[in-house]
C-alpha cells in the first residue's frame, strides 16, 4: 500500500472514527469489447444512505454487481470497514455482510416467503428448526422495521411491493449490515416508494448502511446522504447530496446542459382518428388489467400516457397493436371499429394505418439475429413492394429499401447486412423508428421509445416523433419517464391500476401533481395503499 | 449471440473439428476394445466406394438427406422434431396404400402418387405434436417422441393385421410392377455408364436434391420462409410481426414431417417393393445427426448426409472385415457426432473464439 | 378373472413397473433442478449392459479370465452398472451445465450412444451377438421371501396378498419401493431439496442466495445416474431375462419419462403412474388381446397406451402438466 494511501485513510479517519463501510479502489470490468465499469474508487461512511446516480447504461448495476460478488472485476480492491475483502460470489459477499435488493426480483415464486428467506442460510440439513428460526426472526422484523408479510404466503402470489419487502427481509435475515438497491422504486406506486425510504431510513437510525442505485433524481435528493455520479462506465464525482439540485446533478450525470424540454410548436389538432370506449381487459390469470379505458386521440397531436410500469400500459399498447384480446369495448380507427377478438392480428392493426413502436425492442421490435434489411421489413414483409414471384420475397427491393431508411434516420454503421445485436441500443431503436414511421401509418403507438438509448439519439427520436405529429399523425406515447411524457406530449392520461385517473395539460401540470394521479387518484399517499 | 467468429469458420470450421472430436472419440472406443481404428476407419471409407459399396452408400444418403431436410425445417421454426422416425414409418404405411391401390400403368404416375402419399401420411403424423405444441403448448419433443412409439403399434398392428399378405412374415405383399422405380443402373445405362445393378440408389435420390433447391428457396428466400425464420428467432417479435404461432408451427411441422414422410418412396417403393416391420432402421434419428452437422442448410445437410450414407454403407463392410467391430459402431459414431456438434458445441467453439479474438487483437 | 389370476398380474406389474419407478424418480432428480433428461433410456441400457458384463465376470472362473467370486457378484454388477450410468450422467451435466449446450440433443445423443457402445462392446467381449452370457445365482438379484410369507399364505386373502404381492420380489423392487417415501422426504423435508427445487425454478435466485447452482445441479444429475443405474442393473440382474440383451431396455426409460409428466414430477404420484403403465404392459403380456364385449382391444393398443396416455396429459386435456420453470434452460450468469 501507498504512502498517499494511508493519508488518505487518515483523513477519512479523522472525519468519522469508524472506516468506512465500504471503499472501492480501481474498479475496472469490461464484456468483451465493453467497457462497462473504468477504474472506479469510492468511499461510503458507515450509516449512511449513498445514492449513486447515471443514466441508463452508466455503469451502475454492473458495479454494484461486482460488489455483491455476481461479476467478477478485472482489477481493483474492495474494503469493507477497512478491511480487504476478495469477493468472488454472492455468497463471499452475503459473508461480508452485504445484502442486494435486484431490480428483478431474486425470488422462487412457487415457494413461500419463509422458504425464500432462509433458502441458503439454513440452520442445518433439516428444514424444520430453520423455518422455525425464520419465522420467529420475521416477526422481529417486522416489528423493527414496518417489514410485515406474511411468512406462509407464497411469494409469485404476492404484489411487488410485498415481493420487495421480501428481498430485504431476506437480506437483514442474513444480517446485513450494508443494503444495496438496484432501482428500488421503477415497479413501485409512489405510496409504495415513500413507505420503502422510510424502511431505508430506519436502517439507517440502526446504523445500516444503504447504497440507493437510481437514474430518479428526486429520489437522490430526498433520501440520501451522499452522491456519486456514474458516466460511460466512470464515476466522475461523489457529493454531499445538500451541496447539489436536481439540475446540477442532471448535467453531472449527461456531462453537459440537458435540453429537458423538446422544440415543438404548439400542435394543431385535427379530426378524431382514435376512439377508445369502455375497454376492459382480462389476463389468461383473470386480473383485470384494463378497466374501463376510454379516450380519443386527434390527428396532430401526441397524447402521453403516465404511469408506473405495470398499471395497463403494456396491456393497452398490446391490444391496440392486435397481441392481446380485449374481453369488452370498442376501438373505432377513423370511424370504423377494429376487431378486438382473439382472432385479431398486428397485421390487420398495420393495414388498418396503426404503426407501432414497441416496449420491447429486443423480444418483439426485432428479431436480433435478423440483418438490418431483415428487420426494416419485419410486419411488412407481405406488402407489394416486397414480393417476386411464386411466393418469394424481391430481396434486391427490400435492401435497396433499407438502404434508403438508414441513410434517411442515419443509422450508423449503415450496413444494411449487419445483424441487428450489433448495432448499439440507440441505432437498433432508429432501425424500428424509421420502419414504423416510413410505414406513414394515420396512428403511431410508441411504447418506451428511449429505453436504453443515448441521449444523441433521444433528441433525434424525440424530434421524428414530433415532426410525424406535425404531419398531422395521430400518436399514442406511452413512456414510465414522466420527463418524456411531459416534453413530448400535448395531453397527458394517467394510468393507475388500469384505470385512467384524468387528463391534464401539460402546461397546467407538474411533476408532483402527476406522481399522486399516478398512486391513484383519491388515495392518500401517506397510507401507503398496495394495488 | 456469440458473433466474434467469421463467417466461414462458423459453418466451416467449427462442424469439422466437432466431427474430428467425435471420430477422435469413436476411435477410442475402437482401441478400448482392442481393435485397430486408422484399419476400421480404412475399410469403412473402402467399404463405401466399391463400385458395389457406392450404389448403397448413395442409398442411404438419400435417406438422410429426407430426414435431415426434415429436422432442419422444423429446426428453423426452433422446434424440435425427434418424430421423423415415426413420421416416416407412418409414410410407408401411405406409399404401400398407394402402390397396392392400382396396377400402376408407369413408373412415373406411381412416383407421384406415391410421393403425395408418403408426404400426407408423414405430414399427418406430425400434425398432431404440432397443433397440441401451438394450441396447448404440449413439448413437442416429448409428444414427437410418443408418437415415434405409438407408430411403431399400429404399424405392428398393421403389419401383422390388416396389410399382412396372407401366409408371409409381417409384410405387405410386393407392389406391382408398375410402381418399381427405375434405379440409378437403369438410368445411367441409358447413356451408356454401367453402374452397378444391385444397388438400390434409384430416383429417389434426385427427388431428394430438388428437394434441397427447394428447401432453400423456401427458407431463405420465400415469404414463409422469412416468417419461419422469424418466429424461430422470437415468437414475440414475430406474434408483433403479425406472425401467427399456430400457422407457422403447423406449417414448419406439416412440411417437416412431409420431407420424413418422402423417406419412404426411397425405402418402401425404391428398395423393399413392399411395406416390411422397421422399414425406417433409425434413419428418422439419423436425420437429427444430419442436420446438426449441416447447419441446417440443405448443401450441409447434403454433406452430412453424404458423410453417414458412407458411414452405414462402410459401417457394414467393416462389420464384415473386422468380426470384433460390430455393425452397431455406427450408432456409436452417431451419438458421438450429434453429441459433439449438437451439445458439445462450446467445447470447440469457446476455446475457437477466444482464439480468434486474441488474433484481432494482435492485428489492430 | 379369479383372485389369483389378478394377484398374478397385479405381481407381474409390481415387477415391471420397478424399474419404471426408479428411472422416474432418476427423471425427477434431474429435473427438478432443471435439468431436462430425455437420456434415461440411454443409462438405463448402459447401465443394464455393464451390470450384466461385470456380474458375469466376477463370478466367472479365474481361469476363464473372471474375477472367481463364489457369492456376491450381483453386488459388483450393480456397482459399475451405477458407475457407467453415472459417468453418462456426467457427460449430460458438461454439456447442459457446464458448457451450456441443448439439453435435449445432449439426451438424444446419450441414447444412441448406449445404444451403439452395448452391442458393439459386447458382441467384443462375449462373441455372443451383443448379448452378455446367461447369470445364475449369485450372479443374480434373486427373489427375496419377506419373514412369515410361507405361513401367512394361509391365510385368506390378506395372507395370500403378503405372500403372493408382497413377497418375493428381489431387493431392486424394494428400493425402488423405499426410494418414493425417501424421495419426498429429501425433496420437501431436508435443506437440499429446498435447494434442489429452487434451483429448478430460479437458478439466479440460488446464486444470489450465495448458494452453487452448478454444483446442485450436477449433485441433481448424479443422483440421477445412480437411479437410472439401478434401474438398468435391475432389468439385466433381477428379471427372468437373466443377463443382457440387445436394445432390452425397450423404451422404458421413455415410458418412465411420461410417467414423471403424468406425476406432474411429483414422487408420491410417480408411484402411482410407474405401477399404471406397469399394469398395462403386465396386462398385455398376459392377454394377446382384450375382449371387453363390444370389441376387441388389439395388444398393440395396450403396449401403445402409455404413450397415448402421455400425449393426452400433456395437451392438458387431463389436467396441465407444468415443468419445472427454469427446466431446459442453461444457467448464464455474465451477460
Amino acid at each position: 500500500m501507498s504512502v498517499v494511501e494511508n493519508t488518505e485513510a487518515g483523513r477519512s479517519n479523522s472525519a468519522a472514527p469508524t472506516p468506512p463501510a465500504i471503499q472501492l479502489k480501481g474498479i475496472s470490468k469490461s464484456f468483451g469489447p465493453v467497457k462497462a465499469n473504468k477504474d472506479i474508487s469510492m468511499t461510503v461512511a458507515k450509516g449512511t444512505i449513498h445514492g449513486i446516480v447515471g443514466e441508463n447504461g452508466a455503469g451502475k448495476s454492473t458495479l454494484m454487481s461486482i460488489l455483491y460478488g455476481f461479476y467478477k472485476a478485472d482489477a481493483g480492491e474492495v474494503f469493507i470497514h477497512g478491511q480487504k475483502v476478495n469477493i468472488t460470489d454472492s455468497h463471499a459477499a452475503i459473508a461480508a455482510g452485504i445484502g442486494m435488493v435486484h431490480q428483478h426480483f431474486m425470488l422462487v415464486e412457487p415457494f413461500t416467503v419463509l422458504e425464500n428467506v432462509v433458502m441458503g442460510a439454513e440452520e442445518g440439513r433439516l428444514l424444520k428448526p430453520s423455518l422455525a428460526k425464520a419465522r420467529a426472526t420475521l416477526q422481529q422484523l417486522a416489528e423493527e422495521f414496518e417489514l410485515d408479510v406474511d411468512p406462509d404466503a407464497i411469494v409469485g402470489e404476492l404484489s411487488v411491493g410485498f415481493q420487495q419487502r421480501v428481498e430485504i427481509l431476506k437480506a437483514l435475515y442474513r444480517q446485513a449490515d450494508i443494503l444495496i438497491l438496484d432501482e428500488p422504486t421503477g415497479v413501485l406506486t409512489p405510496a409504495e416508494a415513500d413507505h420503502l425510504f422510510r424502511i431505508l431510513r430506519n436502517l439507517k437510525a440502526q446504523g445500516k448502511t444503504i447504497i440507493l442505485i437510481t437514474h430518479k433524481l428526486r429520489e437522490i435528493m430526498e433520501a440520501t446522504d451522499s452522491v456519486s455520479v456514474m458516466r460511460r462506465g466512470e464515476m466522475t464525482e461523489t457529493i454531499p447530496t445538500n451541496t447539489t439540485s436536481p439540475a446540477d446533478l442532471a448535467e453531472k450525470m449527461v456531462g453537459r446542459r440537458v435540453l429537458l424540454e423538446v422544440v415543438k410548436t404548439p400542435a394543431t389538432p385535427g379530426d378524431v382518428v382514435l376512439e377508445v370506449k369502455g375497454l376492459n381487459v382480462v389476463d389468461s390469470q383473470g386480473v383485470k388489467k384494463l378497466k374501463d379505458v376510454g379516450f380519443t386521440l386527434r390527428a396532430g397531436e401526441i397524447l402521453g400516457i403516465a404511469g408506473v410500469a405495470g398499471n395497463g400500459q403494456s396491456e393497452l399498447l398490446e391490444v391496440l397493436g392486435g397481441f392481446r384480446a380485449a374481453s369488452s369495448g370498442e376501438i373505432r380507427i377513423n370511424g370504423a371499429p377494429i376487431d378486438l377478438s382473439a382472432k385479431a392480428n398486428a397485421g390487420m392493426r398495420r393495414a388498418r394505418g396503426i404503426g407501432h413502436i414497441p416496449e420491447d425492442r429486443h423480444r418483439r421490435g426485432m428479431v436480433m439475429p435478423f440483418m438490418a434489411w431483415e428487420n426494416i421489413a419485419l410486419g411488412y414483409h407481405n406488402k407489394p413492394e416486397y414480393l417476386g414471384k411464386a411466393g418469394l420475397h424481391n430481396q434486391t427491393a427490400m435492401r435497396e429499401d433499407a438502404r434508403g431508411k438508414i441513410e434517411r434516420f442515419d443509422i450508423r454503421p449503415p450496413n444494411e447486412n449487419l445483424i441487428a445485436s450489433n448495432f448499439s441500443g440507440g441505432n437498433q431503436q432508429k432501425i424500428v423508428v424509421a420502419r414504423e414511421i416510413e410505414a406513414n401509418p394515420d396512428v403511431l403507438l410508441v411504447g418506451q421509445p428511449t429505453r436504453g438509448v443515448d441521449i444523441g439519439a433521444i433528441e433525434f427520436i424525440h424530434q421524428q416523433i414530433v415532426n410525424l405529429r406535425d404531419a398531422g399523425k395521430a400518436i399514442l406515447l406511452v413512456s414510465v419517464e414522466l420527463d418524456e411524457i411531459q416534453s413530448l406530449s400535448d395531453r397527458i392520461l394517467v394510468m393507475f391500476d388500469g384505470v385512467i385517473q384524468g387528463e391534464r395539460l401539460p402546461e397546467d401540470t407538474d411533476e408532483r401533481e402527476l406522481g399522486l394521479m399516478m398512486a391513484g387518484a383519491g388515495n392518500n399517499p401517506a397510507n401507503g395503499g398496495n394495488p | 449471440m456469440n458473433r466474434t467468429l467469421p463467417r466461414w469458420a462458423d459453418i466451416i470450421l467449427i462442424p469439422l473439428l466437432n466431427l474430428a472430436l467425435a471420430i477422435l472419440v469413436a476411435g477410442l472406443v475402437v482401441l478400448f476394445i482392442g481393435e485397430d481404428p486408422l484399419r476400421a476407419m480404412t475399410l469403412i471409407i473402402q467399404g463405401a466406394f466399391t463400385p458395389n459399396g457406392i450404389g448403397f452408400t448413395l442409398y442411404y444418403t438419400t435417406n438422410f438427406i429426407f430426414t435431415g431436410l426434415a429436422v432442419a425445417v422444423a429446426f428453423h421454426a426452433r422446434l424440435f422434431n425427434i418424430g421423423g422416425e415415426g413420421q416416416a414409418a407412418m409414410a410407408g404405411v401411405g406409399v404401400a396404400l398407394v402402390c397396392l391401390a392400382f396396377d400402376w400403368p408407369h413408373w412415373s404416375l406411381a412416383l407421384l402418387a406415391a410421393m403425395a402419399g408418403g408426404m400426407l401420411f408423414g405430414a399427418g403424423w406430425a400434425a398432431i405434436p404440432a397443433y397440441l405444441q401451438a394450441k396447448r403448448g404440449s413439448h413437442i419433443v416429448i409428444t414427437t417422441i410418443m408418437f415415434n412409439l405409438i407408430a411403431a403399434s399400429i404399424i405392428n398392428f398393421l403389419l401383422v393385421g390388416p396389410m399382412q399378405a396372407p401366409g408371409s412374415s409381417p409384410e405387405t405383399r410386393s407392389f406391382p410392377d408398375g410402381a418399381s422405380l427405375p434405379t440409378l443402373h437403369d438410368m445411367l445405362g441409358v447413356i451408356g455408364v454401367n453402374f452397378d445393378r444391385h444397388a438400390p440408389v434409384n430416383i429417389s435420390l434426385f427427388v431428394a436434391l430438388i428437394a434441397c433447391v427447394l428447401v432453400w428457396l423456401l427458407i431463405w428466400k420465400s415469404r414463409i420462409g422469412y416468417e419461419i425464420r422469424a418466429f424461430g428467432h422470437s415468437d414475440k417479435a414475430a406474434v408483433y410481426a403479425g406472425i401467427s404461432p399456430l400457422k407457422i408451427t403447423m406449417i414448419a411441422m406439416l412440411i417437416s414431417g412431409a420431407l420424413a414422410g418422402l423417406m419412404a418412396i426411397n425405402t418402401v417403393m425404391g428398395e423393399a417393393e413392399r411395406l416390411v416391420l422397421d422399414a425406417v432402421q433409425g434413419a428418422g434419428f439419423v436425420g437429427i445427426a444430419v442436420a446438426l452437422m449441416g447447419r441446417n442448410h440443405p448443401l450441409g445437410v447434403v454433406l452430412a448426409a453424404f458423410l453417414f450414407g458412407i458411414l452405414y454403407q462402410g459401417g457394414s463392410e467393416l462389420a464384415f472385415e473386422m468380426p470384433g467391430i460390430s455393425r452397431e459402431m455406427i450408432v456409436v459414431i452417431q451419438g458421438l457426432v450429434i453429441l459433439f456438434t449438437g451439445s458439445l458445441e462450446n467445447l470447440v467453439r469457446i476455446p475457437v473464439s477466444k482464439l480468434f479474438l486474441r488474433f484481432r487483437k494482435g492485428d489492430a | 378373472m379369479d383372485f389369483m389370476t389378478v394377484l398374478q398380474i397385479l405381481d407381474s406389474a409390481m415387477r415391471l413397473s420397478a424399474p419404471l419407478l426408479l428411472a422416474c424418480l432418476a427423471g425427477l432428480f434431474s429435473e427438478r433442478a432443471g435439468i431436462f433428461d430425455i437420456g434415461l433410456e440411454g443409462k438405463m441400457l448402459a447401465g443394464a449392459f455393464v451390470a450384466a458384463a461385470m456380474s458375469a465376470t466376477a463370478a466367472m472362473p479365474i481361469e476363464q479370465g473372471g474375477w472367481g467370486m463364489s457369492w456376491g457378484a450381483a453386488w459388483v454388477g450393480l456397482f459399475f452398472g451405477i458407475l457407467m450410468s453415472v459417468v453418462l450422467s456426467l457427460v449430460h451435466g458438461l454439456a447442459s451445465i457446464t458448457l451450456r449446450g441443448n439439453q435435449l440433443i445432449s439426451g438424444v445423443a446419450i441414447n444412441f450412444f448406449a445404444a451403439g457402445t452395448t452391442v458393439l462392446i459386447g458382441q467384443n467381449w462375449f462373441r455372443m451377438g451383443g448379448q452378455t452370457p446367461q447369470l445364475r445365482g449369485h450372479s443374480r438379484f434373486e427373489a427375496i421371501t419377506l419373514p412369515g410369507a410361507e405361513s401367512l399364505g394361509a391365510v385368506p386373502v390378506v395372507g395370500t396378498i403378503y405372500e403372493q404381492l408382497i413377497s418375493g420380489h428381489n431387493l431392486l423392487v424394494y428400493v425402488a419401493l423405499a426410494m418414493v417415501p425417501l424421495t419426498w422426504w429429501i425433496l420437501n423435508r431436508t435443506r437440499f431439496g429446498l435447494h434442489l427445487r429452487a434451483v429448478g425454478e430460479n437458478p439466479a435466485a440460488v446464486d444470489t442466495a450465495g448458494l452453487n447452482v452448478v454444483r446442485l445441479r450436477y449433485s441433481a444429475v448424479i443422483i440421477c445416474g445412480i437411479l437410472c443405474g439401478m434401474a438398468g442393473a435391475y432389468l439385466s440382474l433381477g428379471t427372468s431375462a437373466a443377463g443382457f440383451l440387445k436394445d432390452m431396455t425397450a423404451g422404458k426409460g421413455f415410458i418412465a419419462l411420461a410417467a414423471l409428466i403424468f406425476a406432474k414430477w411429483r414422487p408420491v404420484p410417480a408411484l402411482g403412474a410407474c405401477f399404471l403403465f406397469g399394469l398395462l404392459d403386465a396386462i398385455a403380456n398376459r392377454y394377446q388381446s382384450l375382449d371387453i364385449g363390444l370389441f376387441v382391444v388389439p395388444v398393440q393398443f395396450m403396449q401403445a397406451l402409455p404413450y397415448i396416455l402421455t400425449v393426452v396429459i400433456l395437451a392438458g386435456f387431463v389436467g396441465k402438466a407444468i415443468p419445472p420453470k427454469a427446466g431446459g434452460e442453461p444457467y448464464v450468469k455474465e451477460r
